[in-house]
Formats: C-alpha cells, sequence, structure tokens
C-alpha cells in the first residue's frame, strides 16, 4: 500500500516519547521519496492516456494523487517535528551537544541547530542591556544567589566567577553560584541539594 | 521536565492538523468501503489481486486508510462508498448509551474521537447520532479520568490509562503532571533545579557520557 513508508517514520517517531530524538532515517526518506517519483511518473503517463480518451482513468489518477499528497504531509511532519525535538536540545543541554545525540542528526538539521544556536544567541544580546540576557537561565525563579550542589559524576576543574577553580568530583559537595551550575544540573552533572 | 519541547496537537474537530504527528496515525486506521464502479488497475495497489492491470469490479469491498476515503470522497461522483466502522454503528452506540465506562477505548479505538469526529467529514444520515454518542460518552468517562488521574499519586497507572483512547491518555497525563506539581511545592521542592528530563531519559538508554 503506497504511502507504508513514510507513514512508519511518522510511527517511529511518535513511539519516541518525551522528545526523545531517534536515529534519523536516511534510507527510508529517500525510499518514500522513491515511492512519490515513481507515482508521479505513472499518473504522468496515464493523463497523456486519459487525455486520448480514456476517462475512466481518472480516478487512479486521482488515488494517486492523493498518495502523493499523503506521502508530502508523512514526511513534513516527520521532518518538523524532529526540528522541535532539535529545538527543544537548545534549551534542555545548552548550546553544545552530547556526541551521541548529534549522531542521530542529519547534515542538514546540524546546520539548522547552529543557526539557531546562533539566531538564539544574536537575541539574547540585544535585550537586557549591554551584557545582553540569557534566557535559558533561571527558568524557576531563584530564591538565592549561592546553592549546595553534589556531583553526580566526574567533571573536572571548574572555574567560576571570582577566579578560584574547584575540582568537581564524584560525591563532593560544593557552594555555588546559581548561574554557574544551573546548566551542569540541567546535564545532570551536579545535583541541586535543598536544605 | 521537557518542557521544551512542544509537540504539534491534533486538530480534534473535522479538520485535522496538517503537522500532528497524532492526527497522521490516526488517519491511518482503516475504514470499510464499498466500490460503486469498476476501477481499473487499482487491484494491485489496493492488495486485491495480483496483476498490475486488473481492475477492481464493482461492489468490491474494500478496507481503505482514513486518508485515502477524505481525498477520493467526492459528493458529485460517488466512486467509492464509505460505510461506518462498526463501533460508530447503532449497536454499539447503545452500549455507549448504557454504560460508557466500561469499554475498552483502547483497544477499539485507540482514535475513538478524533476519527469519529472526522468520519462526520462524509455525509452520512446518522452523523447527528454519532456526534451525540462522541460528546455522551466522553461527558460520562470524562468524571472517572479526572477523578484518577488527580488521586493517583506515586502510584502504577498502567491499569487505570490501559482503556483509555489516545485523547483521555493526553487528558490523564495532563491530570497527573498538575498533581505531581502540586506536590512538590507542597514539600518546597518546587524551587529545586532538576536535571532535564531528556538528560535523565538519554541516561536510561545508555547514552550516559556527556562529553566534556
Amino acid at each position: 500500500m503506497a504511502g507504508e513508508r513514510a507513514a512508519g517514520l511518522v510511527r517511529e517517531l511518535h513511539r519516541a516519547a518525551g522528545g526523545h530524538l531517534p536515529p534519523f532515517r536516511v534510507e527510508e526518506l529517500r525510499q518514500a521519496l522513491e515511492e512519490m517519483r515513481a507515482l508521479y511518473e505513472q499518473n504522468q503517463a496515464d493523463v497523456s492516456e486519459a487525455k486520448a480518451g480514456r476517462t475512466d482513468l481518472i480516478f487512479l489518477i486521482r488515488f494517486r494523487h492523493c498518495c502523493l499528497l499523503r506521502n508530502q504531509r508523512c514526511i513534513l511532519a516527520y521532518l518538523y517535528d524532529r526540528l522541535l525535538r532539535i529545538r527543544a536540545l537548545r534549551w534542555e543541554y545548552g548550546s553544545v551537544l552530547p556526541n551521541t545525540i548529534q549522531f542521530h542528526m542529519s547534515a542538514e538539521e546540524v546546520e539548522w541547530f547552529s543557526r539557531y544556536k546562533k539566531s538564539l544567541a544574536t537575541y539574547m544580546r540585544s535585550v537586557g542591556g549591554e551584557e545582553g540576557l540569557d534566557l535559558t537561565q533561571d527558568i524557576k525563579p531563584p530564591k538565592s544567589l549561592y546553592i549546595e550542589v553534589r556531583c553526580l559524576k566526574d567533571y573536572g576543574e571548574f572555574e567560576i566567577d571570582d577566579g578560584t577553580t574547584v575540582l568537581l568530583k564524584k560525591n563532593s559537595q560544593h557552594f555555588l553560584p546559581r548561574w554557574k551550575c544551573e546548566q551542569l544540573i540541567r546535564q545532570g552533572v551536579l545535583e541541586h541539594i535543598l536544605s | 521536565m521537557s518542557e521544551a519541547y512542544f509537540p504539534v496537537g491534533p486538530g480534534l474537530g473535522l479538520e485535522e492538523n496538517f503537522l500532528s504527528l497524532d492526527d497522521i496515525l490516526m488517519s491511518q486506521e482503516k475504514l470499510p468501503g464499498r466500490a460503486e464502479s469498476s476501477l481499473p488497475r487499482l487491484a494491485f495497489v489496493l492488495g486485491q489481486g495480483a496483476g498490475t492491470g486488473d481492475s477492481i469490479p464493482e461492489g468490491t469491498k474494500l478496507e481503505i486508510p482514513l486518508w485515502l476515503a477524505k481525498g477520493l470522497h467526492d459528493s458529485k461522483r460517488r466512486i467509492i462508498s464509505v460505510e461506518l466502522p462498526k463501533i460508530y454503528k447503532e449497536a454499539w452506540r447503545t452500549v455507549f448509551s448504557a454504560d460508557a465506562t466500561v469499554v475498552d477505548l483502547h483497544k477499539l479505538g485507540p482514535y475513538y474521537y478524533g476519527f469519529g469526529s472526522q468520519l462526520l467529514n462524509f455525509d452520512n444520515p446518522e452523523n447527528p447520532e454519532i456526534a451525540q454518542t462522541l460528546l455522551q460518552t466522553f461527558i460520562s468517562r470524562f468524571r472517572r479520568i479526572m477523578d484518577s488521574s488527580q488521586n493517583a499519586y506515586n502510584e502504577d497507572t498502567s491499569v487505570l490509562v490501559a482503556r483509555l483512547d489516545e485523547l483521555e491518555r493526553a487528558l490523564f497525563q495532563a491530570g497527573q503532571k498538575g498533581l505531581n506539581d502540586f506536590q512538590c511545592w507542597e514539600k518546597g521542592q518546587a524551587s529545586q533545579i532538576t536535571a532535564s528530563s531528556l538528560v535523565q531519559n538519554y541516561g536510561k538508554r545508555k547514552f550516559t557520557e556527556v562529553d566534556g
């Protein structure tokens, strides 16, 4: 049945819940596009036959046209939903993505991500006075400038504003400026401890 | 907390949402139909008959997906007539009006409401009854869904959602999120910064080592 491949792409993406990014299916996408090309060419052939008088073929042509539109919709939705997921990664992970996620992206998506990063950065520089405003910070309203954190994995040396460096070793606890460690908490390196 | 990812929601009505994954899967569901005239060369693509040149004779029963039925539907020239799937027919409507809460909509659906609303696109004489049944079913089931989603805290919810249709599941999840956020706030954890749920998910899937 026509349209199954493209629908399969959508089904796989739908199954990966919670904004998880599954690998980009180059091969399936190519096959779906190939199927569309075949449908289009068959239609072209039948259109010229229908023009020559075989009006009973019109329904068949319409059927193929529906399949073409359906494939188009599935592929567009697939690509668009992936972009939404990739955009979410920028807010959740920060501007550098782990390699494991990058392996799941196509070259075009990597390109899109870096452009999205750039325009977001340009916007954030333009608001909030001279220094700009990091919109990804303080998603929850802060109550204090410093917070207590525990290290969940060996991260290495980490420099804070006053120039001192702390060694983030697994299971060590630190009292750090909130804005410096918010991103590390989101990435799962540190854990926020409430007193 | 993956608040950054908002999927495109389903259209929930006569119109589908073009980019919604839910709506695409919903319109992949099949419904019974009948060929009103003979259809040349279509047997192969619809999976009946072997040769590419075979035509479907008039009166053949077909199973076609909703998207195709919508695309081929034409009020002027009836080439394919569309019938109601059995769960929207009179017999099942009586079941729903008797007690909608006991029906396993996930097994029957799983897009009971969305698919049902889409059926209203075909001018079927039973349309008003179908619409009425959809609405009444939702009204009588909603109370229980809201109740269970607001009271199952730290429990295994798989039994509760097993018989819900996709729309109801989304409502249930929303209720659960509200409940969890409220409990968090009561315990004074609302201001705690937590690892993003994406990171947690990737961690579970053994993608742990964030390079750095």
